[in-house]
């Protein structure tokens, strides 16, 4: 399939259109609270919370028999609101640390939901059909009015950021001064994490319980590395978060057997590889990059000093010597003859004949700077 | 009882058992979460193990998995190291990323195989009888029993043997590096063992009851007894309780057992929450009561102590001044100075309070250590 | 100062425990308006508890704290903050001048974000610290020295009568703690009070004019000429001062 092929299928092509308004509205929403979730180490929440959104799901669909987002939805968020007050009270009043706390929580209330799952397929009539889909998401499930509910539970959400942007922001860089300001910080506490059990039980039908906590921590993961601001970073983990469902979408609606969550996850794990390496600055591709040339840099200037020490011992400090002692010298290091065709380059020595190299004027300079900054450089 | 559910309940409480060693230290070790990751990347090794060997029986695709289980600790250091990402979001990064690429290859390649993503989350132990294990045309009982006996007596083994480095590892890295125990190569083994266990019960019990199973049990003992052994023996109790009560509230409600035994883990937690003898909420409250009392005597005695002799002490000593100072309602204050006087730490003296020498020598060993 | 200067901070009976383990023991404190005071004592003496429940970031058990005649919750505006700087993670992605604003978040109150005014007074705090080159620098970019300037700034933007500091001093550079102590006194000169939380007792006489002894109870407080003496020193430490005190003495 081609490119217009697929663009053709985005716009008109009722499913895929749906599929990926609803991926990419998800990517934003919890691309957004993921930020705030990363920078409070609350990255596994999302972990949690979406495994024990499961039988709120269910219990909803038994109470009401109704399959409608907005009822599911609610029943996830109370869920998933539950498990993580119940597990902030275990952390608070025992001395079970937060990971466990989490592990534990997650794995019961999905037990328990498993539990439940049981008696909606003993309903006489297949209406539970497809409530399974919250378990490993079935975007192609959705429907206008589901993507409409995603919108409008998100736009809430991102509104409320940013109305609270300035306490939000203050709250997860220094709790206590905002305490000590009089901001009410359990209020702000329970207020954003409200907001991203939101974020996260929106995007279980499209995606599911298992890679919805990719999308919390990875679109963010990847946004940090790029900027050094938290707006800036909001922006672009929102942006990371959608373009992953773009992409994902589309692919999935290329091939069988490819479901749109796992497809989605695996973008956005793409895009958190590209940062990673390649983001300006922190990336590690550019780390390894000024490690060589400071260690270039290093051998470099090795060699310049110690022809000048050479030359010095000599009493001429324009000396020619041989790159074997030179070699002898820099034992270890290696790329001594590399070293002084740079410099050649330079201008900072000039070869005598086939092994030996002096110092010019212009490199007896340079040798004169390096050794009064670092007196003993070895 | 028919065999099929002495088999079941068996193969249960043997799983819970097997799941609790293990979960024992990373409970100590904080590292529940870990184990999650592990439970969804297993699916990884099996799946590539699967397409090496064409045989979803062989023993091959237990040490893959295993392998994979390794890598996903392996990966999630790494991550870490390079200081980009935290640990938390380190393990959320990676195990979503290898269980995607599971599903995947699950279904591009391998859809008409029993290999079912849904097995592996959900688990059916209602089946695990009809799998048997058949030695030279005898049928000697399930195969599951087999494989989580096998798991159970490895993981009781490496537990015993390693007991005193698995200790010191867990409770001071740093001591245990300098005394030449290896940490790291602990935590690989540790984690081997974590993976082992997982790949041989997901397929049983599914992998989110394996997180119950390593991770609740070892929760509840811990709050429990503060005696490591005891703690393993807790564990494994408290999981096989959880295997019975679970496989019967299933059987009674008809409803998956896995998901059953998970609840009941979560139950028997709440329970031990609440009403643990000396961690629980309950007694921890009544100890506060209690204490606030004996609390509020001596920042009586220690109030006195403290003005004793100075200037102020008359006005200091007051009974009004307790509610102005202190800011004691009248109701309390009334309370606490009779309760006070009744142990002999305080006496009246012309409206004024005064120390008894035993409410003064309280005072003064209280505010010396 | 005139005989009975009126007390800026007033701390009666205050007791405060963790959980069931009482930290601080009935202390009293006042503290007289325009002083610069340390509060020492050996670790886990709850200098820092102190601080914090003075204000109200922590719930005491008994006992109340007035900040000039009235409690802290109405008159927050006139305290400024300076908590331990290995409080946060500097690796926040904010840069110095935005945490240095997050000192007027109090007084703009909710929702109302920073403007020109914030910048500039913001800016006028960094260059008061000697940071104004480093306004739009990422935090995580920052010496230890240069981290403790930053959140004295933002307690300057605060604009405070009254300021608490946690461990102003701990792992800064010989250049910054000079910096810092010149600033603390150029607080008290435009007659600001200032309590600090101190670990150097060889210090103490030379930079603060107030100190407090501090040891789950108050063991005195007072004028550093009447009140750091040996024999507090030794009540609050125990036996260990001994060899402190001769540094200073050859000192």
């Amino acid at each position: 399939m081609t490119l217009p092929d697929l663009l053709n299928n985005l716009l008109f092509d009722y499913t895929v259109r749906t599929v990926a308004l609803g991926a990419m509205v998800l990517g934003v929403v919890s691309g957004a609270l993921g930020t705030f979730a990363l920078l409070r180490k609350q990255s596994l929440l999302g972990d949690a919370v979406s495994h024990a959104a499961l039988p709120g799901v269910v219990i909803a669909f038994l109470l009401t028999r109704s399959k409608a987002s907005i009822v599911l939805i609610l029943g996830a968020a109370i869920a998933g609101w539950l498990a993580t007050i119940w597990m902030m009270n275990i952390v608070k009043h025992t001395r079970v640390k937060e990971d466990n706390a989490l592990g534990l929580v997650l794995s019961v209330f999905f037990g328990f939901g498993l539990m439940l799952l049981t008696f909606t397929q003993r309903l006489p009539d297949s209406r539970q059909a497809g409530l399974d889909s919250f378990l490993f998401g079935q975007a192609a499930t959705l429907l206008t009015r589901d993507v409409l509910t995603m919108a409008a539970l998100g736009g809430i959400s991102l509104l409320l950021i940013g109305v609270f942007w300035k306490e939000f922001k203050l709250l997860s860089f220094d709790r206590e001064f905002a305490a000590s300001l009089g901001f009410p910080i359990s209020f702000l506490d329970i207020l954003l994490t409200t907001l991203l059990v939101i974020a996260i039980v929106i995007g279980l039908q499209a995606v599911g319980v298992v890679l919805m906590s990719a999308m919390v921590v990875a679109p963010a993961a990847a946004a940090r590395q790029w900027t050094d601001r938290l707006g800036v970073m909001l922006f672009l983990s929102s942006f990371f978060g959608a373009l992953a469902g773009l992409i994902g979408a589309l692919i999935s609606s290329l091939g069988s057997g490819l479901s749109t969550g796992p497809v989605v996850v695996l973008s956005i794990s793409v895009i958190v590889l590209v940062s990673l390496f390649f983001a300006p600055n922190r990336g590690l591709f550019w780390r390894w990059v000024r490690q060589r040339r400071n260690r270039r840099k290093l051998r470099i200037g090795s060699v310049l000093s110690n022809l000048y020490t050479l030359g010095s011992q000599h009493g001429d400090p324009k000396h020619a010597h041989s790159i074997e002692v030179l070699r002898a010298m820099n034992y270890g290091r290696g790329g001594v003859q590399r070293s002084l065709l740079t410099l050649e380059e330079r201008g900072h020595v000039v070869r005598e004949d086939e092994h030996k190299w002096a110092l010019t004027e212009s490199g007896l300079e340079e040798a004169r700077k390096i050794t009064q900054q670092s007196p003993q450089s070895e | 009882m028919t065999s099929s559910q002495i088999e079941i309940q068996l193969i249960a409480i043997i799983t819970a058992a097997a799941c609790a060693l293990p979960g024992v230290i990373l409970v100590l070790r904080r590292m529940a979460m870990m184990s999650d990751a592990i439970s969804h990347t297993v699916l990884l090794g099996i799946v590539i193990g699967f397409f090496l060997v064409g045989d979803l029986n062989s023993p091959i695709l237990i040490f893959g998995a295993a392998a994979i289980g390794v890598l996903t600790v392996s990966l999630v250091a790494l991550l870490e190291r390079t200081r980009l990402v935290k640990e938390d979001a380190a393990i959320g990064l990676v195990f979503p990323a290898l269980f995607s690429i599971a599903v995947i290859l699950i279904s591009r390649y391998a859809g008409d195989v029993h290999l079912d993503t849904d097995a592996v989350l959900v688990g059916e132990l209602a089946f695990a009888p009809f799998d048997r294990l058949i030695v030279f045309g005898r049928d000697i009982g399930p195969r599951g029993l087999y494989v989580m006996l096998g798991i159970l007596l490895f993981n009781t083994l490496f537990i015993t043997i390693f007991y005193k480095e698995l200790k010191i590892t867990t409770f001071d890295a740093g001591l245990a590096a300098a005394l030449g125990f290896a940490p790291t190569l602990m935590h690989y083994a540790l984690m081997s063992l974590v993976s082992l266990t997982v790949v041989g019960a997901f397929d049983i019990v599914g992998s989110i009851l394996v997180v119950a199973l390593i991770v609740t049990p070892p929760a509840a003992a811990y709050l429990l007894t503060d005696d490591l052994g005891r703690m393993f023996v807790l564990s494994v109790l408290i999981g096989a309780l959880s295997a019975l009560s679970g496989y019967w509230l299933a059987y009674g409600l008809d409803a998956s057992i896995a998901g059953s035994i998970a609840t009941m883990t979560g139950v028997i937690f709440v329970l031990v929450f609440l009403f643990a003898p000396d961690k629980g909420l309950v007694s921890s409250a009544r100890r506060r009561t209690r204490q606030k009392w004996e609390f509020a005597q001596t920042m009586l005695a220690i109030h006195l102590f403290n003005h004793e002799n100075t200037p102020a002490a008359s006005e200091e000593s007051r009974f009004a001044h307790l509610r102005e100072h202190l800011r004691w309602e009248d109701a309390f204050a009334n309370q606490v100075v009779k309760r006070a006087e009744n142990a002999k730490l305080i006496q009246r003296n012309n409206g004024a309070l005064e120390l008894t020498d035993h409410g003064r020598q309280h005072a003064q060993i209280t505010l010396t250590n | 100062m005139n005989q009975n200067p009126p007390n800026t901070i007033e701390v009666t009976d205050l007791t405060v425990a963790y959980k069931d383990k009482p930290v601080l023991w009935d202390v009293d404190l006042e503290v007289p308006e325009g002083i610069l005071m340390a509060i020492v004592g050996p670790n886990g003496a709850g200098k820092t508890t102190l601080i914090k429940a003075i204000l109200g970031l922590i719930e005491p058990a008994a006992g109340q704290v007035l900040i000039q005649g009235a409690p802290y919750k109405e008159q927050r505006r006139l305290v400024g903050y300076v908590p331990q700087r290995g409080s946060v993670d500097w690796d926040f992605p904010t840069t110095v001048i935005d945490v240095v604003k997050m000192g007027r978040y109090g007084s703009l109150g909710w929702i109302r974000r920073p403007g020109k005014k914030e910048q500039q007074k913001a800016m006028e705090a960094l260059e008061k610290v000697g940071m104004s080159d480093f306004a739009e620098r990422q935090i995580s970019q920052l010496s230890g020295g240069q981290q403790q300037r930053v959140f004295l700034a933002r307690a300057l933007v605060q604009e405070a009568s009254i300021y608490f500091m946690d461990e102003p001093f701990q792992g800064v550079d010989a250049v910054t703690e000079r910096a810092i102590v010149t600033l603390l006194q150029d607080l008290r000169a435009s007659g600001k009070t200032v309590v600090c939380v101190h670990h150097d007792l060889t210090t103490v006489p030379e930079y603060f004019d107030w100190v407090m002894l501090l040891n789950v109870r108050r063991i005195a407080s007072g004028p550093v000429e009447e009140v750091f003496t040996d024999e507090n020193l030794r009540l609050a430490y125990g036996g260990r001062v001994g060899f402190l005190r001769e540094r200073r003495a050859a000192q």
